[in-house]
Parts: structure tokens; C-alpha cells; sequence
């Protein structure tokens, strides 16, 4: 039952998938849509941005334009399990998860792929910026999106080759200006929607009242200390804090102090000066290789060390199957445990793991 | 996929209008174009057509033509009976309850449940056995003159099955309470004419037996305290204010004409065909059971439950596949929620969550009964959690 020609798009609403979706149905694709209900805390179900009514009903009117079926995918339960879980876990453990990785790689590419399969499509194509390239022999590197400031291939890093060979990145190949133009084009009358939010099921609010009342534990007051372990002052609670605040610490001092750990089972803050801040080196766990093998020997790349983060010049080193320890060029700032370290050689995506530590 | 390759089995949703339908609307939308209340010439065109369709309407119910009102669909109709009754009834007679079944369409349960809450109506709801039927005895128990109105649907849309009116309507005239009943599915596959004798207003729209979308009707006997829910003009013996839709209510009662006549003749014939489905679906699917009574049912309707399948999956895999069916729990935005009438039947989540329903129609034939029985075990298997 697999047909080269059978496509199912993840629609959000908004105008990179749409233009996704309209590209392939231009290319002569049979392509369905679907897009993922996702689950958000009861009460907050009109502030969510991302699978709100206003968003289906967009996507809907889409996929009518184009003359496509559309179908709404209920995920609620696995993603409550999964991705929510899976932040409320890392931060009861002192780490900053990213549940958008989460997300892709179990929901995303998991439940909605085998759905797309379910229906018979062979592939499942999104709007993400990100390139894909397919050789002969079957294996399928992951590059950049054209365009810099909006490439996504970060949140793609945590991808198999198997899900790698289901996938499709149509508008990796354009600028988001080229985007709208062709949404334009196409009489796609996409509104301009503010971006999809990092944790689109907290729907805005505040996301340490969350945590506040679903971890309690990450917000029980403890001590701020220095290095020296020297009692500084006293903080609210550790999940108020990230690596690299500044502000809000509430210790007097001559010059700035700065996050630099958290220490959840003392449940210390540990503040330092701004020299204090960088690391050389961190350790990335249950890395992920795109190629599926560990490369044979240590590489230079690029590494960023949250989705936002510069490029920073380092040399990677794998240890066994799936640890890799990054050597920076100059000290990095803001390396924080639970976020994902991803490698580049040039602008292809070799691949990345949980950041476990920064360290000299 | 086009169109003329899918399979339609969602008959109970709507149905496609028929031609002749069709062709007896057109001259009433810019020929015979007046408005039936204007003194001229046009205007007594379209009075004609207004009247003339009335009373054809009225015939399958043996009923006067002043005793149907011509409304915007089955929701209105339901709407106009309960409030118009209700109000009618509290303002002469203090009648304060109104008794009402847990299978209701939305168009009954949610209006009585708005007068309950914002017009101070005590609503009951009177017990189901397993297969969703009223118990006339039941409803004897809880019945008294107090009693503003009853709502008992005719067949449900969900399950498809049938009330026992003619009983249900006895025990209510004992109490000199009047009976309405929500037939918009019972109107298109069972004769009227009974129902109008032991029913005192019973609802129905077009769009379910091959008329269009937006118009539909109210028997309401005469001598029913009533009062209008939409105020304007004197139309529809002041009960229905707002110009008649003239074509639209012709294409109804063209429609009728057409659903009431040989009606026996075409149940035998879906009966048939939904027996080979229902049996056949019960044959090859161990975790499926039927939803509804096994005889007293529509007989163009079969629904299913499945334990442990996810109702919506299955029906975007029977859409893909090319069947387009339909699921009582199964909705448009990804937010599947059991739905009450299968939990009023006493199935839990994981029965009711995986529900389906079939309702065949004209263009229904034994091949795409037996297309959708080679099909459907796979798809569940694929839609099972």
C-alpha cells in the first residue's frame, strides 16, 4: 500500500505549514493534512495558540482551499504522559528540559507519523526550516533551512534515519520572506500569527506557576551560596531560576552575581561573578548520531547550546555509543543541564544530546 | 479521491437532495418569487405554494394544515415546541417540570436544560433500558398535571432506536399532558400518520429525507397552549414570526411527500441490507458489539461499539479508505468525549469512546455494504489503542 505519492502535512494553521502543504500539492502529491490536539491545563484551553479553535478552524480553511482532506488528530493523553511529564520530571531533578524535542520525536514523530502510515502515506511533511538530503544507498543527512534566522533543524536533531526517511521539510529550502510571498501566491490569506510558543500548553502563563502547583518540590525555599559555599542570601525556589540570571537573585554584592548551578538535592543556589559564568567543556548524554553511527573520530564543529543560542566554535568527542564530550574554542555561557548540545559541520546537523554538564 | 468513489453512509447526518425536490423549489426562488403575506398577485403566487405545501405536509400526519408551522429545521422545531409549551403552560396553569429522556438530541437536552437553569423548570429525566427505550410505565410514575410537557424522541440518532410514542403518548393524554417528540430521523424511514394521532407535536426537517438544509417543520395539535419563541409578523398563525422561506418549504414538503409514500416498501429494502451489516460486523469483530435495539431500530441504521478503539481514528481511516460513516463521540476538533446517550446506556469509556455509525440511504447498495464489511476489520485492528 505504499505509494510514493501519499503525503500527510502537519498543518498548524499557520503559514509554514500551509505553504508546505500547498507546495506539495503543487508538486502533484496526494496530500492529506492533520494536525495534533495537544493537551493543555484545563482552564487555559482559550489562551493556547497552537491547536485553538481560531488555529483549526485556519488550518481547516487551508486544507479547503487546497482541496485537501484535513483530519484532527487527538493527542492529549500521550502528551500530558510524554512531553509534560517529561518537564515536570526534569525539573524536580534540578534540569531545564526542552519539551519541543519531546514533543517532535515522540508525538510529532511518533504518533502523528504512524497515523500519516496508518492511512497509508508514506511520508510525513511539516513546516519546520530544515533541509534533508537523500543519497542512493538510502541514508539521509539533515542540514540547516536556508534561511539562518529561521532554521529549525535544532528541534529535528533528535530524528532517527527511520524517521529521517518518513520525512519531508518543504520550505527548508526557502527564506520565510520567500514564505509569505508564496503563501501570497497560492491566495493563501494565512493570518500573521504570533509564533508558536515553546510551551504552548501553559498558554502563556507563567510557567513557574505551573510548576508550582504540579512539582511543588521545585519551589521550596533554600539557601544561596557561593563557590566557596558561603551562605549568600536565601532563594524562593530553585525552579524560578535558570544558568545566567542575573536579576531577581535579591543578594547585595559590590559587583553583579550570576546563576551558575542548580543543585537540587541540597536544593542550593549556587551564584558567582560574571568571570565565573562560562565553561569550556560539557557533557552531552543519549546522544542522538543522524547517521545512526558514532563517528569514527572527534570532529570540529559548531555547537549550539539551546535553540537560540550562537554557533560556537568546539571540537566534539564521542565517548561510546551515545556520549559525546564538546571542547569549546573560548568559554561558553548559559550551558545548562536538561538542554539538548546539538553539533554542525558547516550546515549540516551531525547530531546532539542532553547537555548533563558544563564544567573547565 | 473524488467524490464519485467514496462510499456515503452517514445518511442520518443529511442526505443528498433529490431531483425532483430540486426541480419543485426552483420556480419559487425568482418566477413565483412573492412574499406570501403581500396583497398582490406574487404575493397570493407564493400564499399558494405556502398553503398548498402545508397541506401536504399536514396529510401524513392526518392533521389539519393549521396545525403544522413551518419553521428553520428540526432544532427550531424542537426549540418552539418545548419553550412555546413551557412558557404557555407555567404562565396559565403554573406547570413547572418538564420530563424528558437521557437520549435526546442536543436541540431537546440543552434548551430544557437552559430552562432549568436560567428559567427556574424543574427538568427529570426518566430511565433507558440497555437498548435507550423509554419505558411507558416509568414515565407513568413520574408524570402529574404539574407537568409543563414531555420530550421523548422518536428514534435516536446515535442508536437508532425506536420509542414505543403511541404507549408513551397514552399515558401522557391520562394526565392531559402534552407529549412532543423529536422524529427529524423517525420522519424520513416511519410512517407519520400514527404518530400524529397519539403524539401532540413532533418535529422534523428536511435535509434528513432528501429535502434541503434549513427548513423543516412542527405538527402542533390544536388546542396546545402555546406561545411564540421568535416575536415579529403574524406569520405561522403567530407562532413563528419572519417571512416563509416559500421554496425551501415547498423542496419540505415535496420531500415528505416522497419519504411518506411506499414507506414500508423501502424500510424491507434498507432492513435488509443493514441486517447483512450489522450481522456481518457482529461475525467478524469479536470486541464489537451493536449499540441500540436489535430490532426496534431505524432501519437504515446500524452503530457499533468497539472496546478499546479510538472512534475518531477509525473514522479518518474509513474516510480515508473512501467510507464516509460517522461515530457518536467523534468530533471535528480532536476532542473526543464519550458521548452521553452511550453512557445513558450504560457503556463505559472504553466501549463508548470507540463508537461508529452506518446509516445507508438511497445510494446505498449490497456491494457497499459488503465493501465496508471487507474493510472495516482492518481498520479497527489499526484504530484499536
Amino acid at each position: 500500500m505504499v505509494d510514493r505519492r501519499n503525503v500527510v502535512v502537519a498543518m498548524s494553521g499557520g503559514v509554514d505549514s500551509s505553504v508546505a502543504a500547498a507546495l506539495l500539492v503543487e508538486a502533484g502529491y496526494a496530500v492529506t493534512g492533520m494536525m495534533l490536539r495537544l493537551w493543555i491545563e484545563p482552564g487555559l484551553e482559550a489562551h493556547n495558540r497552537c491547536c485553538t479553535p481560531d488555529a483549526m478552524a485556519e488550518a481547516r480553511r487551508v486544507a479547503n482551499r487546497l482541496g485537501i482532506p484535513f483530519y484532527v488528530v487527538d493527542v492529549k493523553n500521550a502528551f500530558r504522559e510524554i512531553v509534560v511529564e517529561g518537564l515536570l520530571r526534569g525539573y524536580s531533578q534540578g534540569i531545564t528540559p526542552n519539551p519541543c524535542l519531546l514533543c517532535n520525536r515522540h508525538i510529532r514523530w511518533g504518533i502523528l507519523l504512524e497515523n500519516a502510515l496508518n492511512m497509508g502515506a508514506d511520508c510525513l511533511a511539516t513546516g519546520h526550516y530544515a533541509r534533508l538530503r537523500r543519497y542512493a544507498d538510502g541514508t539521509i543527512e539533515l542540514y540547516r533551512g536556508m534561511d539562518d534566522n529561521k532554521d529549525q533543524s535544532y528541534v529535528l536533531s533528535v530524528l532517527d534515519q527511520s524517521q529521517l526517511a518518513r520525512t519531508m521539510l518543504p520550505v527548508g529550502e526557502y527564506s520565510k520572506q520567500e514564505v509569505r510571498q508564496l503563501a501570497h501566491s497560492y491566495g493563501l490569506t494565512v493570518a500573521e500569527r504570533a509564533e508558536s510558543q515553546d510551551l504552548c500548553f501553559l498558554a502563556g502563563q507563567d510557567y513557574r506557576e505551573f510548576l508550582a502547583r504540579h512539582a511543588p518540590e521545585t519551589v521550596r525555599p533554600g539557601a544561596i551560596v557561593d563557590r566557596a559555599g558561603k551562605v549568600l542570601g536565601r532563594h524562593s525556589g530553585l525552579a524560578n531560576y535558570t544558568i545566567g540570571q542575573r536579576k531577581g537573585l535579591g543578594v547585595a554584592s559590590q559587583l553583579p552575581l550570576y546563576v551558575l548551578e542548580i543543585r537540587m538535592e541540597e536544593n542550593e543556589l549556587v551564584v558567582g561573578e560574571e568571570n565565573e559564568l562560562g565553561h569550556r567543556r560539557l557533557i552531552a548524554e543519549q546522544v542522538n548520531w543522524i547517521s545512526g553511527k558514532m563517528p569514527a573520530s572527534s570532529f570540529h564543529a559548531c555547537v549550539k547550546v539551546r535553540y537560540r543560542s550562537p554557533l560556537h566554535q568546539a571540537m566534539v568527542f564521542p565517548i561510546g555509543s551515545d556520549q559525546a564530550e564538546v571542547e569549546f574554542d573560548a568559554p561558553v555561557r548559559g550551558i545548562t543541564p536538561g538542554q539538548r548540545a546539538v553539533f554542525y559541520y558547516n550546515n549540516q546537523v551531525m547530531g546532539g544530546g542532553m547537555i548533563s554538564s558544563g564544567y573547565d | 479521491m473524488d467524490n464519485q468513489k467514496r462510499i456515503y453512509l452517514d445518511y442520518a447526518a443529511t442526505t443528498p437532495l433529490d431531483e425532483r425536490v430540486l426541480s419543485a423549489m426552483m420556480p419559487y426562488f425568482n418566477q413565483a418569487f412573492g412574499n406570501p403575506s403581500s396583497v398582490h398577485f406574487f404575493g397570493q403566487q407564493a400564499e399558494a405554494a405556502l398553503e398548498r405545501s402545508r397541506e401536504r405536509v399536514a396529510a401524513h400526519f392526518s392533521a389539519h394544515p393549521d396545525e403544522i408551522i413551518f419553521t428553520s429545521g428540526g432544532t427550531e422545531s424542537d426549540n418552539l415546541a418545548i419553550r412555546g409549551t413551557a412558557f404557555a403552560r407555567r404562565q396559565k396553569l403554573g406547570c413547572n417540570r418538564i420530563l424528558t429522556s437521557p437520549v435526546e438530541h442536543h436541540a431537546v437536552l440543552h434548551t430544557v436544560e437552559q430552562l432549568a437553569s436560567l428559567y427556574g423548570f424543574e427538568v427529570e429525566f426518566l430511565p433507558v433500558d440497555a437498548s435507550g427505550k423509554v419505558d411507558p410505565d416509568d414515565l407513568r410514575k413520574s408524570l402529574d398535571k404539574d407537568v409543563a410537557v414531555v420530550s421523548v424522541i422518536y428514534a435516536n440518532n446515535e442508536i437508532g432506536t425506536i420509542n414505543p410514542m403511541v404507549e408513551i403518548g397514552q399515558v401522557c393524554r391520562e394526565f392531559e399532558v402534552p407529549l412532543h417528540s423529536d422524529a427529524v430521523q423517525a420522519a424520513a424511514h416511519l410512517p407519520m400518520e400514527q404518530a400524529g394521532q397519539a403524539v401532540e407535536m413532533i418535529s422534523i426537517g428536511a435535509h434528513k429525507f432528501y429535502g434541503p438544509k434549513g427548513v423543516g417543520g412542527l405538527y402542533i395539535r390544536r388546542g396546545i397552549d402555546r406561545l411564540p419563541v421568535q416575536t415579529g409578523g403574524g406569520q405561522e398563525y403567530n407562532l413563528r414570526a419572519g417571512t416563509q422561506n416559500v421554496p425551501y418549504i415547498v423542496g419540505l414538503a415535496e420531500a415528505f411527500d416522497l419519504a411518506q409514500t411506499d414507506v414500508a416498501v423501502r424500510a424491507e429494502h434498507y432492513r435488509a441490507l443493514r441486517d447483512r451489516l450489522i450481522d456481518g460486523v457482529l461475525t467478524s469483530l469479536p470486541n464489537a458489539r451493536l449499540s441500540g435495539h436489535r430490532s426496534d431500530r431505524l432501519p437504515n441504521h446500524a452503530s457499533f461499539v468497539f472496546a478499546g478503539v479510538d472512534g475518531n481514528h477509525l473514522l479518518m481511516l474509513l474516510d480515508g479508505a473512501g467510507f464516509a460513516c460517522s461515530s457518536g463521540s467523534a468530533c471535528k476538533v480532536g476532542d473526543p468525549k464519550p458521548s452521553d446517550v452511550l453512557k445513558a446506556l450504560g457503556f463505559s469509556d472504553r466501549w463508548a469512546l470507540g463508537s461508529l455509525r452506518v446509516t445507508l440511504g438511497t445510494g446505498t447498495t449490497l456491494e457497499h455494504i459488503d465493501a465496508l464489511l471487507a474493510a472495516l476489520p482492518e481498520l479497527v485492528k489499526k484504530a484499536t489503542a
